[in-house]
């Protein structure tokens, strides 16, 4: 909180040059203190989007969950799928305490205007796809993640403690479901390999573009609410996942991908940003029904909304009737 | 009775009881990422876990019972529809939410109703589960319960589908408390009770919240049941098509 001045008292230099101070000095923006407009609609949109990516991240893997090949995969699939409707909550009551309520966001999210990770545009074809989702995107979030937990934005980087401990225990059993495939029948181990070939390329653009290219990156990081940088995050990513390819015997379909004693990493090829652009805008492989899936589920949910206002209300009714008569 | 003839008895128990969860469960987990409201995702699909939770607990001890060296996943995956032993209730396709919140309601209060009584039971192990999963089956009823009521009492549309759903299912109710020679030898044994004891029970809590919910109570003039006996509707086989593919299409993968 602003402790001596109101903010109607203080000039918008002064308080930025204070909000600027405090994030210099890793002190938690919270949700009343002052802040610069380009601030709040930077963490609204970014967080909107990362909950409209668990949301619609359930689509692709309900897909899977009543085809699960076994009770305890089903439980697994099942509990994942729970997490990351938690997660989305968690998410939309943080950017909530921006001031833009969650119907806004969802109403952003169906018209068009708000985006969600472009990596759900993909299809899910195989049970080894659940496999390489947990492994590989799940593997991408957390590295982005563990970063967001030194999020300049208080209530966002608690979301993301939290998350991040559960999205870790995603991406182990996506490696598990990879184990029993890449060491199991060979049409487990081709069904892994294809899935792998299929969802490496999305996951490296899950960092976003190159940082030759961003334009937001450098205020995000002043603010604090980027730490590390799409190429960084990337390099990380390329590193932890090539010795879990290995691992399992399989490969990974980049033929400039080799070990760089010198740097002490992994070089790779260069990713196709044309793809990435062409999905971002729409024109992925899934995103007109992954969409279309979103908008018929909150259509069609319309009348449950509806109704569960409509008894609040008389139940409020009630309740004070009930007060009047009683005094 | 031979003890093989109790054997065999247990054993059809058992799956009744598994199979009724995990079909309600996988019904419920075709839910995932479509439901109404945010919160609703999660509360379906974590009754749709406990329920798959339950039924992989019921099929473990079935197939220790049976002692033929099939395992829970045999059981969930390997059976036809002519095994399968669940109520025409739970198998009953998702329709709108309406149908959904009260196929389950109907099915929580009858489920707590049996598991109360399985706490009880003669079998150690069969009260141990019924302890475990009455508590998940209690949670299961005010959920259920509670959207009855909002449904019901709610807006003019929702109370027309809450009213549909009811009449679209009341008559598979009568099937829960039919008791027949299993449930008979079960009683025998001390392992369960008979179905019948709690259906005024039932009929009871489920009036009482359908009281509230400004919703009538059907008229009985129908009734279909078979699904203990392996008589299914013809939905059934669909849902395992779908559940058992992978296992049944690859049968020498491990998963």
């Amino acid at each position: 909180m602003v402790e001596s001045q109101s903010p109607g008292q203080a000039s918008e230099t002064e308080e930025a040059a204070r909000f600027q101070a405090r994030v210099d000095q890793e002190i938690k923006i919270e949700p009343r203190d002052w802040m610069p407009e380009g601030y709040r609609k930077t963490l609204v949109r970014q967080i909107s989007q990362h909950a409209h990516s668990e949301i619609v991240g359930m689509l692709p893997e309900g897909c899977w969950v009543t085809r699960a090949p076994s009770l305890r995969r089903k439980v697994q699939l099942l509990a994942k799928i729970q997490d990351e409707a938690g997660h989305g909550l968690y998410l939309y009551s943080a950017a909530e305490t921006l001031g833009t309520p969650r119907s806004e966001m969802i109403d952003a999210l169906h018209s068009d205007r708000a985006k969600y990770s472009n990596i759900f545009n993909y299809p899910v074809l195989s049970w080894a796809d659940i496999g390489t989702i947990g492994w590989l995107v799940d593997g991408a979030a957390i590295i982005n993640q563990i970063a967001l937990c030194r999020c300049s934005y208080g209530p966002y980087a608690r979301a993301m403690e939290r998350i991040c401990r559960e999205e870790s225990f995603h991406q182990r059993q996506g490696y598990e479901i990879m184990m029993s495939m890449a060491f199991g029948t060979s049409e487990q181990k081709r069904m892994a390999q294809s899935a792998l070939d299929r969802w490496w390329g999305p996951s490296l653009m899950m960092f976003g573009p190159s940082d030759r290219d961003t334009a937001q990156s450098s205020q995000s990081m002043a603010w604090k609410i980027k730490r590390v940088s799409n190429d960084d995050l990337r390099q990380q990513f390329v590193d932890m996942a090539v010795p879990q390819a290995e691992y399992l015997g399989l490969k990974i379909p980049d033929p400039d991908l080799k070990w760089n004693e010198e740097r002490g990493h992994y070089d790779f090829g260069e990713i196709d940003w044309a793809e990435l652009k062409r999905v971002v805008s729409g024109d992925g492989p899934c995103n007109k029904e992954r969409m279309a899936a979103r908008i018929k589920a909150h259509e069609d949910g319309a009348w449950v909304r509806e109704a569960a206002v409509a008894y609040a209300e008389k139940k409020r009714q009630r309740e004070s009737a009930a007060r009047i008569a009683a005094e | 009775m031979t003890a093989a003839a109790q054997r065999e008895a247990l054993f059809e128990y058992l799956l009744r009881l598994g199979d009724n969860c995990l079909i309600l469960g996988h019904r419920l987990s075709e839910w995932c990422g479509k439901g109404p409201v945010l919160e609703e995702d999660i509360a379906l699909s974590n009754i749709a876990l406990d329920l798959v939770g339950q039924s992989t607990l019921w099929l473990d001890l079935a197939a220790t019972v049976e002692g033929a060296g099939r395992d829970a996943d045999a059981l969930a995956f390997k059976r036809d529809v002519l095994d399968w032993r669940n109520f025409l209730l739970v198998e009953q396709p998702n329709g709108d939410f309406a149908q959904t919140i009260v196929r389950q309601f109907l099915f929580d209060c009858f489920h707590v109703e049996l598991l109360q009584a399985l706490t009880k039971s003669a079998n150690q192990e069969i009260a141990n589960i019924a302890a475990k999963a009455i508590k998940e089956a209690v949670y299961h009823r005010r959920h259920s319960g509670q959207w009855v009521i909002r449904l019901g009492d709610g807006t003019e549309e929702s109370r027309t589908r809450a009213q549909a759903a009811l009449e679209q299912l009341w008559g598979y109710t009568r099937e829960l408390f039919d008791g027949d020679a299993i449930d008979e030898m079960m009683m025998q044994a001390g392992i369960a009770i008979d179905p019948g004891d709690f259906h005024e029970n039932w009929r009871d809590a489920v009036t009482a919240v359908l009281g509230e919910a400004t919703l009538t109570v059907p008229e009985a003039t129908w009734s279909i049941g078979g699904g203990k006996k392996g008589v299914h509707s013809e939905h059934l086989g669909f849902l395992l098509a779908e559940m058992q593919f992978l296992p049944r299409a690859y049968p020498d993968a491990k998963w």
